[in-house]
């Protein structure tokens, strides 16, 4: 529809450009996937970027050198992560609660750092690497972007890691019982999504330029959405990174059509909303109906089935 | 200390440590800030305690049946806008019709999410992460960036947050106050004698069960839901009456603070056991915390998130790892005396026999 309604829209310049907006969250989007696919999920994401961002923004304002705040941001990503995974692989806690606690926070240690001030005055090459093309049109997050892409596939897909991933989240049960060392397991992904989150928040503060406390507030619904809408079950144990890789072209794409079509910000997040429910509402019915049609009644499997949040 | 232990429900021990909490928080900040207990201090408090207290009731119901309600916060921003504008345009509206109308949107919106969740089978998070964003989007378009302002509201709703109902000593108890204590009350004694009530607990300890003994699921999860909605709609009105200016950012993050209260409040995620008491207690420690940490010089204002965090993180985990052990003895305390019950029965019996 919206190559139809905005002329040069395929082009490839604009691609570019729109991925260009949003590559932070396509990037915790890859990490969160793992999570998902273990049969939890992560709400603190979107914190643990802003904490991040906030942190390389802070050592640097005070003379600390940005490579090493920009270590001390990944190191901080990796600490929130195994954090979150203390409590759920270690103590047993549900992780809807957890990364719920890490949401609020995480959020709070960033609002520490910074107050209501905002820091900016970069360095030029850092700014620079947010900013400007590195490899022909395409700048450094893109890059990166790519080469997590390719990584993501081969560890969730191809590797034994990826199939304790699955085999977690599918049974957790029959994954202990078949030697799988859950716990670690289930560390693993929450470290993974905790640096992989750092890292997309230190490339968020070089694309703005400056950071405040509330910087990527409120980005867990797109992230989550962008998991969920790629097939990616919320009770774990299936989904595919290809799936992921395809709902981000979609949302970047749809957000993007909607905005040269003069949509605000808030009526593209109620199109991702209503897309969200969608993509597992439509299923169900079709689901539904068919199972009917075939048994030539309404049955009591289909009708009494209880809904359930993801554990 | 048996005795007592058989008497007092592992629920009952949650809600006696954080009344103590409570007052040790309360205890510990009168040493630090200078007349901290005072009328005043009570009067922020509890009129703090409006909004999020109903909001926490209604995310108590839909947390027992084992889902989650995240869409709370737009809600109250979307229905304290439908009535603010509703009355800035006709300010002649008795208040009555005025509060059915913001339950009665309240609870539209709510039967939304539960048609989606117990109808359409889609989870609980995915379903109201999604009507979040929607709610909030259909405020955005209903109010064109235009805000709700004080000055454009009747006097009976300005007048109205000040309205105290009775006098204890210096403590003013505002009427709004007492109306958000009352629909805890109601709604507590309504989980503990009504069918329903009891049903929403068997749904959320076990699903499976449940449906073998054939409870209505499908149509508890909708009403859960669309009670939730309802009470967010009353909140709504609460929420407009507390601020008068309504903009479209309104009520966004209550969908957290009511999370966090009920898990404070010592209800389980996973559905099953909980207290309307207990969601309110943890709605009020949150919210005394919040408050005193304003008025401490000691330490930045800014650190209240974070301590709201590890609170939440600690009140789950003391649920996992000391209230699961009280209620497995509870359980077995009660079984023993049932045994020894039975056998004093049995012996009655057998020599008349």
């Amino acid at each position: 529809v919206t190559t139809l309604a905005v002329p040069g829209y395929l082009g490839p310049q604009n691609q570019i450009n729109l991925l260009e907006l949003s590559v932070e969250k396509a990037i915790v989007a890859l990490g969160l996937a793992f999570v998902i696919v273990s049969g939890e999920i992560d709400l603190s994401i979107a914190s643990v970027m802003g904490l991040a961002a906030v942190l390389v923004a802070w050592l640097g304002q005070r003379g600390v050198p940005f490579e090493v705040g920009i270590v001390a941001a990944l190191l901080a990503g990796a600490f929130c992560g195994l954090f979150n995974g203390y409590w759920v692989a270690i103590v047993g806690l549900p992780s809807l609660a957890v990364t719920l606690a890490g949401l609020i926070a995480y959020r709070g240690l960033a609002l520490l750092l910074v107050e209501d001030r905002s820091i900016g005055g970069f360095p030029e090459w850092f700014n620079r690497l947010g900013q400007q093309p590195l490899v022909g049109p395409f700048p450094l997050a893109l890059v990166i972007l790519a080469t997590f892409l390719v990584v993501a596939t081969v560890l969730l897909q191809f590797s034994g890691f990826g199939r304790y991933v699955y085999v977690v989240g599918s049974n957790r049960e029959v994954a202990r019982f078949s030697g799988v060392r859950v716990t670690r397991v289930k560390l693993a992904v929450f470290a993974i999504s905790g640096v992989v989150s750092a890292f997309a928040g230190v490339l968020l503060a070089a694309r703005l330029g400056a950071v405040r406390g509330s910087t990527a507030e409120g980005f867990e619904l797109d992230i989550v959405t962008m998991v969920l809408l790629g097939g990616v079950s919320i009770f774990g144990g299936s989904g595919s990174m290809a799936g992921v890789i395809l709902s981000i072209l979609v949302i970047l794409n749809l957000r993007n059509g909607l905005a040269l079509a003069n949509a605000t910000g808030n009526t593209q997040a109620g199109v991702i909303g209503a897309l969200l429910i969608l993509s597992v509402l439509v299923p169900n019915l079709v689901g539904a109906a068919r199972s009917r049609r075939r048994r030539g009644r309404p049955t009591a499997a289909a009708a009494g089935q209880s809904p359930q949040v993801a554990e | 200390v048996t005795g007592l232990f058989r008497r007092v429900r592992p629920e009952q021990v949650r809600e006696l440590t954080l009344v103590f909490i409570l007052v040790a928080v309360a205890a510990f900040f009168s040493t630090q800030i200078p007349n901290y207990l005072s009328a005043r201090t009570f009067t922020d408090i509890s009129t703090g305690l409006e909004v999020i207290a109903v909001v926490a009731v209604g995310e108590t119901l839909v947390v027992l049946t084992r889902n989650i309600d995240l869409s709370v916060g737009s809600v109250v921003g979307l229905v304290a806008y439908f009535v603010g504008t509703l009355l800035a345009n006709n300010p002649a509206l008795p208040a009555p019709l005025v509060v059915a109308v913001a339950i009665a949107l309240g609870g539209g919106l709510g039967a939304v999410n539960g048609a989606i969740v117990a109808f359409g089978r889609v989870p609980a998070v995915v379903a109201t992460l999604g009507t979040l964003a929607i709610y909030r989007v259909a405020l955005v378009e209903l109010s064109g960036a235009k805000t709700v302002t004080t000055d454009s509201l009747p006097k009976w709703l300005l007048d109205l947050p000040r309205a105290s109902l009775f006098s204890l000593g210096d403590l003013d108890v505002r009427t709004l106050v007492v109306l958000a204590a009352l629909v805890v009350v109601v709604f507590q004694l309504f989980l503990q004698y009504l069918p329903y009530g009891r049903r929403l607990f068997a749904i959320g300890s076990n699903p499976e069960a449940a449906r073998v003994a054939g409870l209505p699921i499908q149509r508890d999860v909708f009403v859960a839901f669309l009670l939730s909605g309802a009470l967010s709609g009353l909140a709504g009105f609460l929420f407009l009456v507390r601020f008068g200016n309504i903009t479209v950012v309104a009520g966004q993050g209550l969908e957290l603070q009511a999370v966090a209260a009920v898990v404070v409040g010592g209800v389980n995620i996973f559905g099953g056991s909980g207290s309307m008491v207990g969601a309110f207690l943890g709605a009020a420690l949150i919210n005394l915390l919040q408050q005193s940490l304003l008025r401490w010089p000691v330490v930045s204002a800014f650190l209240q998130d974070a301590i709201l965090g590890v609170l939440i993180l600690l009140a789950v985990a003391s649920d996992k790892v000391i209230l699961e052990r009280l209620r497995t003895r509870w359980v077995r305390a009660r079984r023993r005396d049932d045994e020894r019950a039975a056998a004093t029965a049995a012996e009655q019996a057998s020599p008349g026999a």
